[in-house]
């Protein structure tokens, strides 16, 4: 990708006004982007009492008390004879009407509209919601799971997808073309078509329930990355292959020790890739685990919703957290991620 | 000349090359061809997995005929399909063409815009569950503000489908990326030849920006195809795998889901995963085939 960005007015033809229009309708759009990122943070620190303000505010926030008589009464912004105090209500009066005290002087009452006076809020945030929910989900041992999964995936991709996109960048033989295009052709393919019997398969070696249906059949290379590769590797000069070549390496010792190094962005590009597909995945590992031992995050995310949808301050720490990672990924490599997307279009 | 070594090397080059590619070889007869093939037979047969199968002949495509849930499911989908492709894919464009503008903190709005498409998946769907909750969410608070009132969305089975079309939206990132790809690669001569011969900002969106950018659509409209009659994950996890309320949300992949891994009916559910790839290969056939009538290849141009 260039860096020039381009208008479709061509480059001196957009006036000011296009461009104060465009940064408007931006903004607009990046606030929205950006409020449910803020409303899943919000709410994972809230309390119970504060989940159940509706509508529920952005800023986590609840009513500022006051411990009258052993009781904590809710602090309000009161209007008397013209002055403005700080009052405690301690009951509820019919017609709207409440008591009011002032905590320095409890004997004395007033009864007010509550209507015409305005609760005092604090901003309160329960951060203990993070340790608390991992804790109850179990987030260690879904996390040794998932990055189990992940990692040795990688791995296997990483070996596998090397070779075979050496194999069709760097030889000529009969139908590697019609091998390429066929191997092209299985992005097309619904994943479904040949998922039933995958998993009689597995059943029958005895591998289900176990982490390895997500991991072996990485070894075995997959379209989008072989694709990736094997346009990286058609970039790197003929002339390197040759000189070693000439100095009597293999062609296992050329991958090795010139492609590969010279693919590194190419490789990285691929593991991130991999990285946020497996670590988002949530339909192979559905199926394959179901012991909670062997649950990945996202199934044990998942479950933790089904069972206890109420704690909603929970599930969103939860979600949080996993998160985290891609995004934190995501600012680490945007650029060699946004590279990745136009070569690939996102994976699963 | 002397042939027989040039013979021997060619021989040489070639099995090196498959022996490079054997692992996906490997793969392809192991996960993709052999399991195809397995699943085309299941669908003639009764399979419980415990079982053998029991050969039935076309029972399972007939039932699946009189299936008034398979007609339901279908339906859903192209219903989501027909909502949410268009949709995302003007949406993603339009972002795309605002996102290529030359414009001050243009690098701060595309890392915003894309950052949605890397957290797809469980987190995310519970997420917009809760936004999306009457109550307690916060969508109809914020429709409230413009005196609309809001519907139960996830939980009212005519507001369902709109509600994951929302929710699609959101992350069109993915899309914007190719596009934006699509959009930089449009050569500068062009619009300077166009706008020596006067075409206005208009004119040369429509007839240089558009028409150069239809492989990027063309791209974009079948990796979306696919991915919709794939569409599992966001629906699984809002409704824990059922498909309501009153199965409003009971998508294709849902219901295969349900027969194979909840009924164990392996046999029909891979009847139905032979139809899914049927309506999906005629689907992506009949748009390549329209591609001839609206996709520009800048090879054409570029082969000079």
């Amino acid at each position: 990708m260039t860096q020039s960005a381009r208008s479709f007015t061509g480059v001196q033809g957009s006036s000011f006004i296009l461009k104060a229009i465009t940064t408007l309708i931006l903004a607009a759009g990046a606030v929205i982007i950006m409020i449910p990122f803020l409303y899943l943070l919000s709410t994972a620190v809230k309390d119970r009492d504060q989940l159940r303000q509706s509508p529920p505010p952005l800023i986590p926030i609840a009513a500022t008390t006051v411990n009258i008589n052993g009781q904590d009464e809710p602090l309000y912004r009161v209007t008397i004879d013209g002055q403005t105090r700080e009052m405690a209500l301690i009951k509820n009066r019919p017609g709207g009407k409440g008591l009011f005290v002032d905590p320095a002087n409890p004997e004395q009452t007033y009864e007010l509209v509550i209507a015409g006076q305005t609760a005092i809020k604090h901003v309160e945030m329960h951060f203990e919601n993070f340790p608390e929910s991992l804790k109850q989900m179990k987030f260690n041992k879904l996390l040794i799971n998932t990055l189990l999964v992940t990692f040795l995936g990688m791995a296997g991709m990483l070996f596998s997808c090397s070779l075979v996109a050496y194999g069709f960048s760097r030889f000529r033989a009969p139908w590697l073309n019609v091998l390429f295009i066929l191997l092209l052709s299985t992005i097309m393919l619904p994943s479904q078509v040949r998922l039933l019997p995958t998993y009689v398969l597995f059943n029958k070696l005895g591998w289900v329930d176990t982490l390895l249906p997500l991991i072996i059949p990485q070894f075995f290379a997959n379209a989008y990355d072989v694709f990736l590769l094997r346009q990286f590797f058609m970039t790197i000069p003929l002339e390197l292959d040759d000189a070693a070549k000439i100095d009597g390496a293999s062609p296992m010792q050329t991958l090795l020790f010139i492609i590969l190094p010279q693919a590194r962005p190419a490789l990285v590009s691929v593991a991130i890739f991999h990285f946020l597909y497996a670590w988002n995945d949530f339909y192979e590992p559905l199926i394959y685990l179901h012991s909670p031992e062997h649950w990945t995050l996202a199934v044990g995310l998942q479950t933790f919703n089904a069972l206890y949808a109420v704690n909603t301050n929970y599930i969103m720490a939860a979600s949080a957290v996993m998160i985290l990672p891609p995004i934190i990924l995501y600012f680490l490599a945007q650029r060699i991620f946004t590279q990745g997307v136009v070569f690939t279009g996102i994976k699963g | 000349m002397n042939s027989s070594p040039r013979i021997g090397l060619a021989r040489r080059e070639s099995l090196w090359a498959y022996a490079f590619i054997s692992p996906w070889i490997l793969g392809f007869i192991i996960f993709t061809i052999g399991p195809m093939l397995a699943s085309l037979f299941f669908s003639f047969t009764e399979y419980n997995i415990v079982d053998s199968p029991r050969w039935i002949g076309l029972t399972n495509y007939i039932n699946l005929f009189r299936d008034e849930l398979f007609w339901h499911s279908l339906g859903i989908t192209f219903k989501y399909a027909i909502i949410a492709l268009p949709l995302g894919l003007v949406f993603s464009y339009f972002i795309a063409v605002l996102l290529n503008q030359k414009i001050t903190g243009i690098n701060i709005w595309r890392t915003i815009y894309f950052l949605p498409s890397v957290i797809a998946g469980v987190a995310v769907a519970l997420l917009w569950g809760r936004i999306f909750d009457p109550k307690f969410g916060i969508l109809n608070p914020f429709l409230e503000q413009f005196g609309i009132k809001g519907p139960g969305w996830l939980a009212d089975p005519q507001w369902a489908v709109p509600a994951l079309v929302i929710m699609s939206l959101w992350s069109v990132g993915g899309n914007v990326i190719i596009y934006l790809a699509g959009l930089q690669g449009v050569p500068t001569e062009l619009y300077d030849a166009a706008k020596v011969d006067g075409a206005t900002a208009w004119q040369r969106f429509r007839h240089v920006t558009l028409p150069m950018t239809t492989p990027v659509i063309f791209y974009n409209l079948i990796l979306g195809l696919i991915g919709t009659f794939q569409y599992f994950t966001e629906v699984y996890v809002l409704t824990n795998g059922t498909g309501n309320p009153a199965r409003s949300t009971l998508f294709y992949n849902l219901y295969l889901y349900q027969n194979a891994f909840r009924y164990f009916h392996m046999g029909y559910a891979s009847t139905m995963a032979w139809v899914l790839f049927l309506i999906v290969l005629v689907f992506t056939l009949l748009i390549f085939r329209s591609s001839d009538a609206w996709v520009y290849y800048e090879g054409q141009l570029r082969g000079r």
